[in-house]
């Protein structure tokens, strides 16, 4: 049973790391359109610089 | 894009939205720059965000544009000093904007606070689920206490966080003396977890943290998902253009003019009121004549002329001419707001109703309750073990915690809401639908919702068709409805003449040169040049004359709104009483209502008459759904048990009504009816569910059977249960959507059937 001396704070540090992602994702505003965001993939960007390649 | 198809959605047509106001609307951000967020209800697709945001980042002075295809919304930057031209472009773009209210923004938080809370729970129920699964197969001794422990460590602050949610619900509920369903969720969870730590302690082999936690997860996703339809409802009512004017351009004694907002508009002040532009304040004419639309104010169909010394109402759309107005009272004591004070006043109605959920848990509770004292007193009594008996007693409490319950009623009514929000109709509450399966009288304002409150050629067939062309040529110069009816009927003839000299007198009429003749356009005494001919001033109509000589006569009608035919007849199967209370004439009354075959209409009524109308038949026992849209008819949605309103409706009946459909048909109404119906049979059906559960459950927990891997399991199958039966509303109308659009009589007439 020593493997659970390591196995399980990797596993609540792994669920406790995905919880803060989602709580970053929330503050900062990536659910405030869930609708446009989906369609934003789609809009090409317009080139900024010239020496961006197609 | 078919989406972005013009037209595609609604029939909202903005008033223009000026420059002044804009700037009034805007917040500064410092730097010389501001900021404006306007409403686009236009906007579809990624093609319309593209569109957008290119568009405006094109114009001078705009600093940045970004779009929110949920709220379809646009927020503009742009340097203060520039006021770069975003209306024009945006109108141009083919995206009407408009200012919404944002006195409500604070709601949003509430959203970010319940994912917050639900990130946090589900977490805790991940992680404690998986430690309890170690636990039931089979971990023992101290790795089972280390087990326990850490998940007491996870569910401790999920209880404190997510469960804050309940806590405060069930307080708030308590001190007011009331029970709703979160006050035996409360305990429950609460002493789930006491308990629990009492035995982790202890060094027992039974906890129910992972009971406590994943409880909470599943009450969070139900509530999430309500209150994610309720927003996406509530601002897709709050984009709809407004209509009440925000300021006027005001005259100063010294003749400077200057916009200013309605609240700084006191009697006696002056005011500029231009053609297209809605009166902000009860005022009295002092220059200029013009025809006013009252149609949203009292439900008069047709124009009135007004000239100096008339008096106008707050609310009333000037159409023709400009205007010079004296203020003749404040905005707080317009007619506008006197119609707020009515409904207000008549609003008793709505506040007596209790929900489905709350009279369920009201009963619900105490049995609950009652039951674990029992199973606690009978253990007790048979081998005296007081450990042994409050551990079962516990166990009762937490099978019988309301997951499903609590699921019920909120699944059935988002999944409900959807299905109207597909079809344009937005639940602005979700008790209405509950309150919507109940009525059996439907009562209909007339101008604006049984009609489309725009006129329509009449006579087409008496007129010689070259005459049409003529005034078709003539009247699509003005904006006078009328004149714009008989352009609409007359369009695409041959044989317009050229017109030159074309003037517009507002509040008689149009003239125009061709053909070396003098056309004229309008009321009868004026066209024919006859003022003050008592033969010719009473005729009612509009005349088109050739230098004095009457050429073609017109007649008008307020056209039907598409599919209010079809409505009425779907409500009378469906055995509902239809009724129409309008302010207009008798006659124009009669023969609405002889054409839709609506048997009892009270014409010419008086605000204050509607809702004493609706008062008398809710004493006299019945439940009514009123459907208007003039400001009229704002006390009377009030008023009724349920209301409805289209989306062309006064500012404050939109906000006063339970449900809002955008789209022209009035088809909607018998659609929302139907699908009430069977939201209720499913609320039934859960609850029935639920109760089921609990028969079945309870006995186990009563003789201390229950564990907690058959409380996980009960709890989460019952939940899931009852969520599938919520989904079947889905499924059922998806596979008859068919049926819906051709005829809703017969989806309303089945399901009456079966209640």
């Amino acid at each position: 049973m020593t493997v659970l001396v390591y196995l399980l704070p990797v596993a609540l540090f792994l669920g406790f790391a995905g919880l803060v992602a989602f709580l970053w994702a929330l503050k900062s505003g990536q659910y405030d359109d869930m609708d446009g965001a989906g369609e934003r993939i789609l809009i090409e960007q317009e080139p900024t610089n010239k020496s961006e390649i197609k | 894009m078919s989406c972005c198809a013009p037209g595609a959605e609604a029939i909202v047509e903005p008033d223009t939205l000026s420059q002044d106001e804009l700037r009034h609307a805007a917040r500064s951000l410092g730097d010389g720059i501001a900021q404006i967020d306007l409403s686009v209800p236009a906007v579809h697709c990624g093609a319309c965000i593209h569109a957008v945001e290119q568009g405006l980042s094109k114009v001078d002075g705009v600093v940045s544009a970004r779009v929110n295809l949920s709220t379809k919304r646009v927020s503009i930057r742009f340097l203060e000093d520039r006021s770069p031209p975003l209306v024009e472009t945006l109108k141009r773009l083919g995206y009407p904007p408009h200012l919404f209210d944002d006195a409500d923004l604070g709601k949003e938080r509430t959203l970010t606070e319940l994912l917050r809370a639900l990130a946090v729970s589900g977490f805790a129920a991940g992680n404690v689920m998986l430690l309890s699964v170690s636990v039931w197969s089979g971990a023992e001794g101290s790795t089972r206490d280390l087990f326990h422990w850490i998940s007491a460590l996870i569910a401790l602050p999920a209880l404190v966080f997510a469960g804050g949610v309940f806590y405060r619900s069930a307080w708030s509920a308590l001190r007011h003396g009331r029970m709703n369903m979160d006050v035996p969720i409360a305990i429950g969870v609460t002493l789930a977890y006491a308990m629990s730590l009492y035995e982790t302690f202890h060094h027992a082999d039974q906890a129910y943290f992972d009971a406590s936690v994943s409880l909470l997860f599943f009450l969070l996703i139900g509530r999430t998902l309500d209150l994610v339809m309720r927003d996406k409802a509530r601002s897709a009512v709050l984009g709809l253009a407004r209509l009440a004017p925000r300021g006027a351009v005001v005259i100063a004694p010294d003749g400077s003019r200057e916009y200013r907002p309605v609240g700084e508009i006191e009697p006696g002040a002056r005011l500029l009121a231009a053609a297209g532009e809605r009166i902000c304040v009860d005022a009295r004419v002092i220059g200029g004549t013009s025809d006013l639309d009252c149609s949203l104010v009292n439900g008069e169909s047709w124009p009135r002329r007004v000239e100096p010394g008339s008096l106008v109402q707050a609310g009333t759309l000037n159409l023709t001419g400009p205007l010079t107005l004296e203020a003749t009272a404040r905005a707080e004591d317009s007619f506008l707001a006197e119609m707020l004070r009515m409904m207000e006043a008549a609003e008793g109605g709505r506040t007596r109703y209790r929900r489905i959920a709350d009279r369920v848990s009201s009963l619900y509770a105490p049995v609950v309750h009652l039951t674990a004292f029992l199973t606690f007193l009978c253990w007790m009594a048979i081998d005296g073990n007081w450990h042994k008996a409050i551990t079962i007693a516990i166990a009762v409490l937490i099978i019988t915690c309301p997951c499903a319950l609590g699921l019920a009623v909120p699944i059935v009514q988002v999944v409900a809401a959807r299905r109207l929000f597909e079809r344009g109709v937005m639940v602005r509450d979700g008790s209405a639908m509950e309150r919507l399966a109940e009525i059996d009288t439907v009562v209909f304002d007339k101008t604006g919702t049984l009609t489309v409150g725009r006129p329509r050629l009449a006579n087409v067939i008496d007129i010689a068709p070259g005459m049409l062309a003529i005034a078709a040529g003539l009247g699509a110069h003005s904006r006078h409805p009328l004149s714009q009816a008989i352009a609409q009927a007359g369009s695409g003839r041959a044989g317009v003449p050229d017109f030159e000299a074309i003037t517009e007198t507002p509040g008689f009429g149009i003239e125009g040169l061709a053909g070396g003749s003098v056309w004229r356009l309008g009321r009868a005494e004026w066209a024919l040049g006859r003022d003050g001919d008592p033969q010719v001033s009473g005729r009612s109509g509009t005349i088109l004359a050739r230098d004095g000589r009457e050429c073609a006569q017109f007649q008008f009608e307020d056209a039907l709104r598409p599919g209010a035919m079809q409505a009425v007849r779907a409500l009378q199967q469906a055995g509902k009483s239809v009724e129409m209370l309008s302010g207009d004439t008798e006659k124009t009354c009669r023969d609405v209502a002889e054409s839709l075959g609506i048997p009892r209409y009270e014409a010419a009524l008086l605000p204050s008459g509607k809702v004493t109308r609706i008062a008398e038949m809710a004493q006299s026992g019945h439940k009514a759904l009123m459907v208007g849209d003039g400001l009229n008819d704002a006390p009377a949605l009030g008023a009724a048990h349920v209301s409805m309103a289209p989306a062309t409706a006064a500012d404050i009946g939109r906000n006063a009504a339970d449900f809002v459909f955008l789209h022209d048909s009035l088809e909607a109404v018998p659609f929302v009816i139907a699908i009430s119906r069977q939201a209720g049979k499913l609320v039934r059906q859960n609850i029935g569910l639920a109760i089921v559960y609990n028969v079945i459950a309870v006995p186990i927990a009563i003789l201390g059977h229950a564990t907690p891997l058959i409380a996980a399991i009960a709890m989460s199958g019952s939940s899931l249960l009852v969520i599938g039966n919520a989904l079947r509303l889905l499924g059922l109308q998806r596979t008859n959507s068919h049926d819906d659009i051709v005829s809703p009589a017969t989806a309303l007439s089945v399901t009456a059937e079966q209640a």
